[in-house]
């Protein structure tokens, strides 16, 4: 009986007595077990499926990531994007076999190797370079008229810097000036002005993402297009947490007071410096094309481009002043937004022309359009009118003026 | 619609201009053709200063002064594929001629044996290349066959390739011998054996081939050979005679070809001249077996040759320094060269030069 006791307490109290299994170790424990069975898989080669890779000739997929011209050489960069390895054994310019030696003999899955070509080029000539591997596959990259690609010297990275000046800090300031007019507008005029810039936006979220998804259309080493939508879903998320605990850490300081304003409207500094954030981040992105455009050397020449190109980048300013027409800031402050919206387009040309990759480009594009998209959805909420509305038949024409603006500006530099 | 980049390549290209415009091309640099031709050039006109008596020490210094400067001339890094290496010696080939296992047949006539058999083989065309090639005996291209006109002929054909192949003949035979699918024995299967037999007929230059539908890829893997019928009564003894093919390699499944030669390997008679002797008659059997182009052409430097179209005719139709070929056309060129040192024989399509079908006549002094 008592033994009958003891074993029933022994059983209830089972469960307490033992000490609880950590909880990371509950974590790891299928890591391990996953890492065990991939070993055991490994070293019984894989069995079964060994054989099916027997006979199947090697995957040639080569990406042309760069091409840099000197004087009497060509330099071409590639990247092994398919599965198997892949050799350059003779490279082939315009059906002249010409000298040239690499970095690296043999490219495995994802690496890659610098061609250093002697050829005697001819400024302005187009040239269709073939490298024949070792399977005697063909991998082409076109030169569409030889020029001489840039040192990358102190002149040219104050040359990038200058760029980035031109097309980012000086086009956003000027946009600025409108602050006045802005401040004058009447509310519901602001509102559409504010459609303008939901407008402005929502073009370059759409134009930044087509322009990256074109940058990697011909390369999937690093997932192609993906990386353009991993780059905008990490913005926009990242936009967003920090948004939040931004309103969170303002809302712990100031709780001993009711706060003004409704939960879902932000105040409108934070909006014009987030709209700052996102502009900066996407002229960021358009820096790299510059930089990396510049650096590859395919550029159409054409003076009036430039022009062109600061007005279509103007209405970047305007976007960042709208928001605060009723809390005109100081101007340091006007200062200080314009800077983070048009300087990282130098910095920006400066990364691109120096490490110019296809994949890091289109992330970095594919950022600055989740981050201008995050902003346009924010701005949403200020569209509203006292009825609580926010598509007006003015908003909404002043959505398609912004979006309007951007593309007859485009168009303005198409040459 | 303008694109964003586009945008922004025209705002660089504005920013360019001033650094392009600082640029001139520099010349000295030149790996094409110029550096090469300036050193030879340079070298001859040396010659004629040192005066008669350096002639033949002079045309020695300018080979010295080629291989120094081999660079400057059309090739592959780092030169032509070693023929051991390649699995192909197109200098071997040019005297090779296979004149088969002879017996006497009881009308008195001579028999001709050969063996032949096709196999699948890797060869190195180009430094780093590798050409999974279709082949008759190991080689491309294929032994060639040489027979006398009226001579009974036998070729024992076994396939011990992956595909279906066959060997057509050129020449005038019953429709059961013309390796054709279809008739007679038609395909022959991967493990099958086959015996053609007909007679040498017409005399001339010909040459064989399978004739496996897709004809293109089993031509141009490397199946095929040139075969030699010499007329009964023959014909003026020349002194070095030899045969060259014409041939070329696509590589990538396109429609044209990566690399050019004569007997199978690119650039190889740049590294190793075709060697000849000053006033020897030099009979070349040249045949032209390139898929995916449609003419080829032969041409060599500083001198002239007569011609033979197909080598049916004993007279020659013409003296010239260059001729044309379509595909499957064939002749024989009967050159001597007057002067010792080193001429160039090419294609004078130059793409076709330019991607291996280049070489030298090297010609030593008698």
């Amino acid at each position: 009986m008592s033994l009958d006791e003891k074993s029933a307490d022994a059983l209830a109290a089972a469960p307490h007595r033992r000490p609880p299994v950590p909880r990371w170790l509950l974590g790891i424990g299928p890591l391990v077990l996953i890492a065990m069975l991939l070993g055991l898989f490994t070293l019984l080669n894989a069995p079964g499926l060994n054989k099916l890779s027997e006979g199947v000739p090697p995957k040639e997929e080569v990406a042309v990531e760069d091409v840099r011209l000197t004087a009497g050489q060509i330099a071409i960069t590639v990247r092994n994007e398919g599965p198997d390895p892949v050799s350059i054994a003779q490279v082939n310019v315009s059906d002249y076999y010409a000298v040239f030696t690499q970095t690296r003999e043999t490219m495995a899955p994802l690496e890659s190797t610098t061609l250093t070509i002697i050829y005697n080029w001819v400024e302005g000539d187009p040239y269709e370079v073939a490298l024949v591997t070792s399977n005697g596959g063909k991998i082409p990259a076109v030169i569409d008229a030889a020029a001489l690609s840039p040192e990358r010297g102190s002149s040219f990275f104050g040359l990038m810097l200058l760029m980035g000046i031109y097309v980012g800090v000086i086009p956003v300031a000027l946009g600025m000036l409108w602050m006045p007019f802005v401040r004058r507008s009447s509310a519901s005029w602001v509102r559409v002005l504010l459609g303008v810039t939901v407008g402005l936006l929502a073009f370059l979220a759409i134009d930044a993402t087509l322009e990256a998804v074109g940058l990697v259309a011909g390369s999937g080493a690093f997932g192609g297009p993906m990386v353009v939508f991993l780059g905008a879903v990490t913005a926009y998320l990242i936009l967003e947490g920090t948004d939040a605990w931004m309103r969170r850490h303002q809302n712990s300081t100031t709780a001993h007071q009711p706060s003004a304003l409704p939960p879902q409207r932000l105040a409108p500094q934070r909006l014009a410096l987030l709209i700052a954030i996102g502009i900066g981040l996407h002229n960021f992105g358009e820096g790299l094309a510059i930089g990396s455009a510049y650096a590859v050397g395919s550029l159409a020449l054409g003076a009036s481009l430039i022009v062109g190109f600061a007005i279509h980048n103007t209405t970047e300013g305007l976007a960042i002043v709208t928001p605060l027409a009723k809390q005109p800031p100081g101007l340091g402050r006007l200062a200080i937004l314009g800077l983070i919206a048009g300087a990282p387009a130098a910095a920006g040309a400066l990364l691109g022309a120096t490490v110019y990759q296809p994949a890091l480009s289109a992330f970095l594009l594919g950022i600055g359009a989740g981050a201008v998209a995050q902003v346009a959805v924010k701005l949403l909420p200020m569209l509203k009118d006292p009825a609580g509305k926010t598509f007006t038949p003015l908003t909404g024409a002043g959505v398609v003026l912004g979006m309007g603006l951007m593309f007859a500006t485009g168009l303005l530099v198409q040459a | 619609m303008p694109t964003r980049r586009a945008m922004l390549a025209g705002a660089a290209a504005f920013a360019a201009a001033p650094a392009l415009v600082g640029w001139v091309p520099l010349d000295s640099k030149d790996p094409g053709h110029h550096a090469g031709h300036g050193t030879v050039s340079g070298q001859a006109a040396k010659t004629t200063t040192d005066g008669s008596s350096a002639a033949g020490a002079g045309s020695s210094r300018t080979d010295s002064g080629h291989l120094a400067n081999h660079a400057g001339h059309a090739g592959f890094a780092g030169g032509s594929v070693p023929p051991e290496r390649a699995g192909i010696d197109p200098t071997a080939i040019l005297h090779d001629f296979d004149r088969g296992k002879t017996s006497t047949l009881p009308d008195g006539r001579t028999l001709r044996e050969w063996d032949i058999v096709a196999v699948d083989k890797d060869f190195e065309i180009a430094p780093g290349v590798t050409f999974p090639g279709w082949s008759y005996n190991g080689r491309i291209p294929g032994p060639t066959l040489w027979a006398q006109e009226g001579d009974a002929l036998r070729i024992h054909f076994t396939n011990a390739g992956a595909h279906l192949h066959t060997i057509h003949f050129h020449g005038i035979h019953r429709a059961e011998m013309d390796g054709t699918p279809g008739i007679g024995a038609g395909s022959i299967a991967p493990g099958q054996s086959f015996t053609y037999e007909f007679d040498a007929t017409p005399f001339g230059t010909h040459l064989y081939h399978c004739h496996q539908s897709p004809l293109a890829p089993h031509i141009a893997k490397g199946l095929y050979g040139g075969f030699i019928i010499e007329p009964k009564e023959g014909r003026p003894k020349a002194d070095n005679e030899m045969v060259m093919v014409m041939n070329g390699y696509n590589t990538d499944g396109g429609d044209d070809n990566e690399f050019y030669s004569v007997n199978g390997l690119p650039f190889h008679f740049m590294d190793f001249p075709v060697q000849v002797r000053q006033h020897e008659l030099v009979r070349i059997h040249l045949i032209n077996v390139l898929e995916y182009d449609p003419i080829n052409s032969f041409h060599v430097h500083g001198n002239f040759f007569h011609y033979y179209p197909t080598g049916t005719m004993l007279t020659p139709a013409e003296f010239t320094d260059t001729i044309s070929q379509v595909q499957g056309q064939r002749g024989i060129v009967e050159i001597r060269f007057p002067y010792p040192g080193k001429y160039m024989f090419h294609a004078h399509k130059t793409e076709f030069a330019e991607l291996g079908w280049m070489g030298f006549f090297e010609v030593s002094p008698s």
